[in-house]
């Protein structure tokens, strides 16, 4: 299946991918409209490492790894593989214990803005982005593309 | 092939996925005494509280025993396991063959001896969908409830019930909240989120007798009570195994394909013994991750694959009332301590490597620290410094980053 991989080279660590990733999943139809919404944070599924001052940047969000311990470990089933691959939350039958955010070795998993669920990267297919994630079709220095890799 | 697996929880159910990925065909037969489609077992307070309805109590979606193929004997107990012939009898007389047995019979609530115990009404105890639904049947706003035991399963029966009672009081034995998973500092300050909830608490104290409807504890102090429910512990279900010969310490040992001592028969989650890294020694991990973990390697094992889970730890995640403690591994060795108000943060280092953690309202990405522990990295080879401010990839070489982030993993 198709990934989103990293180009830690090209990341200027413009935060760009998380703007767009908090625009694609909020349901908004203007992407400024998103300051202030969730107060100080725009809770993003994906996350630009490094700060300001340092010289390497690069995003991280789910690998859709085969191993998936997160599935593995959810407590209610809330999160699954699809046919594809894909790691897949239903937030309905998520209770919010975090266990997955316990487990995850790339720290892709991370409690939504309600605090009452957790949320991931669904690579833009529950969003009406039709499965185009918006974080790499925006981002200006493909730091992250969206491919095939073995 | 023909696969039998004893039990219908978290184990059984991994056991099941770890099956189909190498066999697709073999016969496989669950039986379990509890005769619901099977659930998140932990998803019972969440139940009570209001979070979830019954649908979504469902591990699995309904389908799943009709995809993977399974004959589910749901409602129906085993009551002994026969090596030499290879079978399992029920309760009824019916034997059942295998080729390949899985025993995941899980826990049981271990209620202590208490005086007059057997005369109260309302007793009750917090493991099973059947105990909640019980329990769930006498709450009312009028209710007072004593819950003894202030671990996981008794505080997380506290919050389900909470709003549903007029008022719940918790005794422990333990000077602490959680003395499992917490220590003195992260206890208090999770303490005080269920003490500004309402809850009261008697520690370091424990019910010596019950007469009629007021519990009479060590202490001395008489405490009146409506509903009672036992949450001090469980205890493993390990008859079957040990009526087939396997070895059994505490759980029932097994090794590192989760095999027992009796050829073709294995055994995963909360009644089984396997090896824990983070002590270098065999132990019961009653947790859901490891029971998943072991289930599916034994699963994959019994098809005929070769599967090793080698790196058990401790990990709980656990919440009250929108306080969250995340901790993994053990608590030895050196303390780096970043504690707050409301927020804390303890990582252990020991010979050179992260050996735990525990982290209150403040763990975003604690699967990178837990990730240290599973894979004993060597704290020299990565960022420490950066690690202790928070969890990020950051701290990883540049070949890691890579490794992690530009490659399939």
């Amino acid at each position: 299946m198709k990934r989103i991989y990293v180009n830690e080279q090209h990341c200027l660590g413009c935060h760009l991918c998380e703007w767009e990733c908090a625009f694609a999943n909020s349901g908004l139809d203007e992407m400024f409209k998103l300051k202030g919404k969730f107060g100080t944070e725009i809770r993003p599924r994906i996350r630009v490492e490094g700060e300001e001052k340092d010289e390497i940047h690069f995003a991280v969000n789910c690998r859709h790894c085969t191993s998936s311990i997160c599935v593995k470990s959810c407590i209610s089933g809330a999160l699954s593989r699809n046919d594809d691959g894909m790691v897949v939350i239903d937030r309905e039958k998520c209770v919010g214990c975090f266990t997955c955010v316990l487990v995850c070795p790339f720290g892709a998993i991370m409690p939504a803005a309600d605090g009452k669920a957790a949320q991931k990267c669904m690579l833009c297919t529950d969003n009406g982005r039709n499965g185009e994630p918006n974080c790499v079709a925006h981002c200006p220095n493909g730091a992250i593309v969206y491919e095939e890799r073995d | 092939m023909k696969y039998v697996i004893i039990g219908n929880g978290t184990a059984a159910i991994a056991c099941i996925e770890g099956i189909r990925s190498v066999d697709t065909e073999g016969d496989i037969t669950l039986i379990s005494s509890e005769s619901r489609h099977c659930y998140g077992r932990p998803l019972i307070s969440y139940y009570l509280l209001g979070r979830i309805d019954e649908a979504h109590l469902d591990y699995r979606p309904r389908d799943f025993y009709i995809k993977n193929n399974v004959d589910a004997m749901l409602g129906v107990t085993a009551i002994k396991v026969d090596p030499a012939s290879k079978a399992v009898t029920l309760e009824d007389g019916t034997s059942v063959p295998y080729d390949k047995l899985l025993i995941a019979t899980g826990s049981r609530p271990f209620v202590p001896h208490a005086d007059g115990y057997e005369n109260v009404e309302n007793r009750f105890t917090f493991m099973t969908y059947d105990d909640m639904k019980a329990l769930e049947a006498k709450l009312s706003p009028d209710a007072r409830v004593l819950v003894v035991g202030a671990g996981l399963i008794g505080l997380k029966c506290v919050e389900g019930i909470l709003d549903r009672v007029k008022e719940v009081t918790v005794v422990d034995l333990a000077d602490r909240i959680m003395p499992s998973v917490l220590d003195a500092e992260g206890a208090a300050m999770v303490k005080k989120v269920l003490d500004k909830k309402g809850v009261t608490f008697f520690l370091s104290d424990c019910v010596s007798a019950y007469r009629d409807n007021t519990a009479i504890l060590r202490s001395g102090k008489e405490i009146p009570f409506d509903i009672v429910v036992t949450a001090v512990g469980v205890r493993p279900n390990t008859d079957l195994a040990k009526g087939a010969g396997c070895d059994v310490n505490r759980g029932v040992i097994v090794d590192e394909r989760c095999e027992t001592s009796v050829k073709d028969i294995y055994c995963a989650g909360d009644c089984s013994e396997g090896y824990d890294r983070s002590i270098n020694a065999k132990r019961i991990l009653a947790l859901l991750p490891n029971a998943s973990f072991q289930g599916r390697c034994a699963g994959i094992n019994m098809a005929g694959g070769d599967e090793k889970f080698t790196n058990a730890i401790p990990m709980n995640a656990m919440g009250f009332f929108g306080c969250h403690e995340l901790s993994a591994g053990a608590y030895e060795g050196e303390c780096i301590s970043k504690v707050t108000e409301d927020t804390y943060k303890k990582l252990y280092v020991k010979n050179g490597k992260l050996a735990g953690f525990i982290l209150i309202n403040d763990f975003e990405r604690a699967g990178i620290y837990t990730s240290l522990i599973r894979d004993e990295v060597p704290l020299d080879t990565v960022d420490f410094d950066l690690l202790i401010e928070k969890p990020q990839l950051l701290a990883f070489s540049a070949a890691d980053r890579k490794a992690k982030l530009a490659r399939k993993v």
